[in-house]
């Protein structure tokens, strides 16, 4: 087994980059997300890579468009307010179907909120991102080996679907200090015969574009990427279940959430109430089966979120409304406490949801 | 022998520009360029949102489709991604360039990208149907200033190329017109000199192309060619603007 070393979450994150092959990161300053860029400024340099800070976060999108239309991994990062700015973007590389990955180090909004932690961006990432029809694979760490594990999945993810990756952290995970290893086995990335390099006057020319002004032939564009959503929707959900063999109460939770409610579920199994949890770990595809199954058994749902409640809406779609949802939360950048969380859990195992 | 032919960079498909229109002639100096240098297999060539949106079509090298004025971020991508293997060019109007993608330009031009940026400058927005333009004449008539550009109201045009030639960036910047036989020769001079440039790795090159809309405008083409020299020109000067190397030589 390699060694682990103590790294932050945004730097695991980059480091972890750098060895899945990128090199090339464009971005913008913006806390909690920062050391991201420091990060790569440092390193990218000295491996021939390119560490660029750009003008604005629409200047890095549109930068990582150019890099990913020549079919190189390339990234940016940013935090809450600079993932609006970056909305465009995203929506372009969706309609032009160029692989990217892009991480969102969450904080408190809406506007410019604060810089404290947060979950608020759930709708934005997973449902809405910008304009048109499209979605991006939403990946969800919950430690700082996840930070990393997810920053090379996301790649090979984005590569092999031909979209847009984004890690969802928040602002603990991108602080908090953790043993990782970055020890991985990183396969070759697929041929890509559409990446505008130069036609080397050896073939027809490639074209880059999203733009197609007859209705008829969008529609079809819009299907045929609504087929790969669906494979993906099939084929790459992730989710982690953590004590639920004879859960009675089940906590859906993600990110630094789920840590928070991991310890209230220890201490409510040893008052003797049988919960326990669902972790998404993609956001989007939505991790539907766990739901589904543990909506047969399970007499209660909890969602605890760093938000006004964003998730729990796709909580009770997968869970078809067969059992109560509550919600336990915190927003602003404040982070529910396992206490809060354990009375959460009490209440539902007195009587349940009102 | 053949003594007018099509050049090979430029695509055997028809335009949908209007009659009169100059982006035509400017595509054709592009491509005549591409051949002239022997670059069309490594030259990615960006298109705008505007009325040269499909340029895409329209050139046989790799092509991209910007976002609204942001070809000078996507090219700057492009290039880094191949700074010794990529030719690029951007190609864009008045609006996407000096308006919603001013940063853009600046900063592109700031960081001395080696990229080479042809900018279509006919004072107004073609494609969306003649609304005003950051670079609409004090006192032109379009859709959004219907009884002029009133420059209390709504500010001056803004002059790109004497901007840019403030910063210390750019390597060369030029304006020219393509509204005569001897204009169109110099437009082709300066578009070589601004893709020979990045050819030979020395940074950001400009070429403002002052353009006709007869369309808009609301003249035949013939008085578009005219209002260029009558108002465009006395306006925006042709000329050098900036030409590092040429000082260095001095």
């Amino acid at each position: 087994m390699a060694d682990k070393v103590l790294m932050k979450g945004n730097e695991a994150i980059a480091e972890a980059a750098i060895i899945a092959g990128c090199r090339h990161y464009f971005g913008y300053p913006i806390t909690p997300q920062t050391e991201i860029a420091a990060y790569m400024a440092k390193r990218m340099p000295k491996i021939g890579g390119c560490f660029l800070q750009a003008e604005s976060e629409i200047a890095a999108i549109n930068m990582v468009y150019g890099v990913a239309s020549t079919g190189l991994r390339v990234m940016t990062s940013s935090s809450s307010p600079g993932i609006s700015l970056k909305g465009e973007g995203l929506s372009y590389l969706a309609g032009a179907d160029l692989p990217s990955l892009i991480i969102n180090v969450q904080r408190g909004g809406p506007g410019l909120g604060g810089i404290q932690p947060s979950q608020s961006d759930y709708f934005q990432a997973t449902k809405g991102a910008a304009h048109g029809d499209f979605h991006m694979i939403v990946l969800a760490p919950s430690s700082v080996q996840e930070m990393a594990d997810l920053t090379v999945k996301g790649f090979e993810l984005a590569d092999k679907y031909r979209m847009t990756s984004m890690v969802l952290a928040d602002g603990t995970m991108g602080q908090m200090m953790e043993p990782v290893s970055l020890d991985y086995d990183i396969k070759p990335m697929p041929e890509k015969p559409w990446a505008t390099t130069g036609t080397k006057m050896e073939r027809f020319h490639n074209i880059t574009n999203s733009l197609s002004l007859v209705p008829e032939e969008l529609e079809q564009l819009n299907f045929a990427r609504y087929e790969k959503y669906k494979t993906i929707e099939e084929e790459e959900a992730m989710f982690e279940e953590y004590m639920m063999e004879d859960a009675e109460i089940c906590i859906a939770a993600f990110g630094i959430a789920a840590r928070v409610a991991k310890n209230a579920i220890v201490e409510a199994r040893k008052q003797g109430i049988k919960v326990g949890m669902i972790r998404p770990i993609t956001l989007w595809p939505f991790p539907k089966k766990p739901f589904e199954a543990a909506a047969e058994k399970c007499k209660q749902f909890i969602s605890v979120e760093l938000s006004m409640g964003q998730m729990i809406e796709d909580v009770k779609l997968a869970t078809g409304c067969k059992a109560p949802v509550t919600l336990c939360n915190r927003a602003g950048g404040m982070i529910p406490s396992p206490q809060q969380v354990l009375e959460s859990i009490k209440e539902a195992a007195n009587g349940g949801a009102k | 022998m053949v003594v007018f032919d099509k050049p090979h960079a430029l695509a055997d498909v028809p335009m949908h520009y209007c009659p009169g229109c100059t982006h035509g002639i400017v595509h054709r100096l592009v491509a005549e360029v591409i051949d002239e240098l022997g670059i069309e297999g490594k030259t990615i060539g960006i298109a705008p949102v505007g009325c040269s949106v499909m340029a895409y079509n329209y050139f046989n090298c790799d092509m991209i489709e910007a976002a609204h004025g942001r070809a000078p971020a996507v090219a700057t991508g492009v290039k880094r991604a191949n700074p010794e293997g990529h030719i690029v060019f951007t190609y864009q109007g008045d609006g996407d360039l000096a308006s919603i993608g001013m940063a853009e330009t600046v900063h592109s031009a700031a960081r001395n990208e080696n990229i080479t940026v042809i900018f279509i400058n006919n004072a107004i927005y073609g494609m969306t149907g003649g609304q005003m333009a950051p670079t609409s004449l004090p006192g032109q008539v379009t859709q959004t200033s219907p009884y002029g550009r009133d420059v209390n109201h709504c500010g001056f045009p803004i002059r790109v190329s004497e901007m840019l030639a403030t910063l210390d960036g750019p390597e060369y910047i030029e304006r020219v017109a393509v509204n005569n036989v001897k204009n169109v020769k110099n437009a082709k001079k300066a578009i070589k000199k601004a893709f020979q440039n990045q050819v030979e790795g020395k940074g950001f090159s400009l070429v403002e192309v002052i353009s006709s809309c007869p369309t808009n405008w609301g003249l035949t083409p013939e008085k578009a060619l005219e209002w260029i020299d009558e108002k465009m020109i006395p306006h925006y000067p042709l000329g050098v603007y900036k030409d590092r190397s040429a000082k260095e030589v001095e």
